[in-house]
């Protein structure tokens, strides 16, 4: 679908900056969140991302005003909203659990939010079905929450929350309830959507593939604090903690001698993420796609024998047996990876691309 | 509280045993499948039925041994001294118990569930405690009580038995409170609530349009319960001085057991009528489903 499609009114006001400053919420004893700062700029898709527990719905939650912060603030636009009930907020939610109303039709509960500011009836049916069109559902308008879908569902979900033109979108798993094809064709719906009406969005996951598919900028999580914020790649490539560096994506971890500003792992010279590491022994974080295989004969500190290969469509992993360094896992195209059944044996290659290195109690 | 429409487990679990000889044996085991259903409707309908059949026969009996049949004492009954207004005040006094009942926990539940998760078990408590106490007992604790409403009730409204209200209202309390409860627990709750608030929706709004349509078959349920209730109460009534329908009907039994009787007919036919809607409601075309 291309913009032109669209009509004009489905979008929002342009988006507004929306910050959260210093959140902290606590559960009795436990700390869900712990001093969170982060800025969405105008417009901007940020995925929350983290592992569970991690106070991902917790923060999204304080933006809602659906909980209150026991210190910190939200600003929207400018306008501190920290005080303000959820009804009054203007914020479009979508949860991960199915939320429509069950005694209204796709329609209804997309108009529902126009009802409550007072639009005509005509009005808002227009309106309601302006918004439907735009997530691709015109012809369940009629439908019943139970006669539709999951995706469906979510779709009318999120329908519903732009047809109030909030002006900032929040969205808690959307899809973790969807099975996998429906997920990744709604997660670029919703990219799409977003995109066209232009509105600053907070998407909540955990998992890390959608966060790095859809988001502007991906916020890590650990413990109620972000670990960092940065574009997926940043986030990939460059991971500022350890934690980051293990959470997104698989990877290894092998011995390594940091020195000069490099690191020494399995005698390959490998360049450091941050130069500023502290020299000594440590545990480089090396990323299954950084490690190459070629088949091998006899011993060396890079060869060892293939454990398990896993299919993963156009790539494969495969997992090698060092010996005393343990196991490496190992990423390559399938057509590759043919060679290396289980008991083959194979040399690992480190490509030379900047590693996190680890102090090894961690 | 409704009735299942049919045997559904009984007959599921029939049907789920192996079937070997194909269609015959599926066509017996159907066909004892209905008998069994006729006799236990025939079995039901006669513990209900005789009695209320003799009932009729006993109140439209002729006076003396000619064995006649006259509708007399159903005729005497608008025109029977003080039963009138006792129906009246009865059907009044159902009407304000279940609208009572209604306003008083449907919204303390939701609150409960939505904010105060950890009072549920206190509030489950507290009303199903009815349930457990005697009527007398009940009666005793609030006979002080009712010389006090006595005592502050303006001289035009003296002894109306509609004070009886916040009575009933206690004595409903576990029924609605179980029907209600069930009710809510088919529904999110949470997540209804908190989709209406973040689009905007008052907290009146969330319980007039998003939860209140939602439990509309429990809604009626409990309604329908404590009409029930209310009209067969005899206890509470007779024993704070009240004159409901039950009392009249007590009294006049007394005189004239042919019109009480007649009374008493009517009374159990409504109430049965009432119960057989009753199984009715919730299982309209636009069935609600778990939101889960
Ligand atoms: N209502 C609550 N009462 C008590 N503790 C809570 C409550 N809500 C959250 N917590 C706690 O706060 C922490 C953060 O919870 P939160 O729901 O924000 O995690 P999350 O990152 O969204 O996790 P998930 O990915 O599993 O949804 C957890 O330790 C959780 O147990
Ligand atoms: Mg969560």
């Amino acid at each position: 679908m291309t913009t032109s499609t669209t009509p004009a009114s489905a979008g929002t006001r342009a988006g507004a900056e929306v910050r959260l400053e210093s959140l902290r919420r606590s559960y009795g004893a436990v700390p869900a969140l712990d001093g969170l700062d982060l800025v969405l700029h105008p417009g901007e898709l940020v995925a929350l991302l983290g592992p569970s527990g991690c106070g991902k719905t917790t923060a999204l939650r304080l933006v809602a005003g659906l909980e209150d912060a026991d210190s910190g603030r939200v600003v929207v636009g400018g306008r501190d909203v920290t005080r303000l009930p959820a009804s009054r907020r203007d914020m479009g939610m979508v949860f991960q659990a199915y939320s429509l109303f069950p005694h209204m039709t796709s329609l209804e509960n997309v108009a529902f939010g126009l009802r409550l500011r007072g639009q005509a009836a005509r009005e808002r049916h227009r309106r309601a079905g302006e918004v439907l069109e735009l997530v691709g559902l015109s012809a369940q308008a009629d439908r019943y929450p139970h006669q539709m879908s999951g995706g469906q569902q979510q779709r009318v979900a999120l329908a519903r929350a732009l047809a109030i033109q909030p002006t900032v979108l929040l969205l808690d798993e959307p899809l973790s309830a969807l099975d996998a094809k429906v997920r990744a064709q709604l997660r670029d719906e919703i990219r799409r959507v977003q995109l066209e009406v232009g509105i600053t969005t907070l998407f909540v996951t955990h998992d890390q593939e959608e966060a790095l598919a859809v988001a502007d900028r991906v916020g890590v999580m650990n413990s109620g604090r972000l670990e960092q914020v940065g574009s997926p790649t940043d986030v990939y490539h460059r991971p500022a903690t350890p934690f980051v560096a293990e959470f997104v994506g698989l990877s290894n971890k092998l011995p390594a001698t940091v020195a000069d500003g490099s690191a020494e792992v399995l005698g390959v010279r490998l360049p450091l993420v941050d130069p500023r590491a502290e020299p000594g022994a440590a545990l480089a974080v090396v990323r299954p796609e950084s490690v190459g295989l070629t088949p091998a004969e006899g011993d060396g500190p890079l060869v060892g024998t293939v454990v398990a290969t896993s299919f993963l469509g156009a790539v494969s992993r495969v997992r090698v047996d060092l010996g005393p360094v343990g196991t490496v896992l190992a990423q390559l195209p399938t057509a590759e990876a043919g060679r290396f059944a289980p008991g083959a044996r194979a040399r690992i290659g480190l490509r030379p691309e900047p590693v996190v290195v680890v102090r090894p109690h961690e | 509280m409704t009735a299942p429409p049919h045997l559904g487990p009984a007959a599921t679990s029939l049907a789920t045993a192996p079937e070997r000889t194909g269609a015959g044996l599926h066509a017996r085991r159907l066909r004892r499948r209905k008998m069994v259903r006729g006799v236990l409707l025939a079995a039901f309908a006669a513990f209900f039925g005789i009695p209320l059949l003799a009932l009729v026969e006993f109140s439209t009996r002729e006076r003396g041994a000619g064995g006649g049949r006259t509708l007399e004492a159903w005729k005497a009954i608008p025109q029977y001294p003080g039963l009138p207004e006792a129906i009246v005040a009865s059907l009044q006094l159902a009407a304000l118990t279940s609208v009572g009942a209604l306003f008083l926990l449907v919204p303390t539940m939701v609150w409960v569930r939505l904010r105060l998760p950890r009072l549920s078990r206190l509030v489950e408590f507290l009303c199903l405690l009815p349930l457990t106490i005697p009527a007398i007992v009940l009666v005793v604790g609030w006979a002080p009580l009712y010389l006090w409403i006595n005592y502050f009730t303006p001289r035009t409204y003296q002894s109306t038995p509609l004070v009886l209200t916040f009575a009933y209202v206690v004595l409903v309390l576990p029924y609605a409170y179980r029907t209600l409860d069930s009710g809510l627990s088919a529904i999110d709750v949470r997540t209804l609530s908190e989709a209406a608030r973040s689009l905007g929706a008052s907290w009146a709004t969330v319980l007039l349009r998003v939860i209140a349509p939602n439990l509309g078959p429990a809604i009626l349920n409990a309604a329908l319960l404590s009409v029930a209730l209310v009209l067969g109460e005899f206890t509470v009534a007779s024993l704070l001085n009240y004159v409901n329908v039950q009392v009249a009907m007590n009294a006049i039994g007394q005189a004239e057991a042919r019109v009480a009787v007649a009374v008493a007919a009517g009374a159990l036919m409504s109430v049965f009528l009432l119960l057989f809607l009753l199984s009715f409601v919730g299982r309209g075309p636009r069935r609600v489903r778990s939101t889960r």
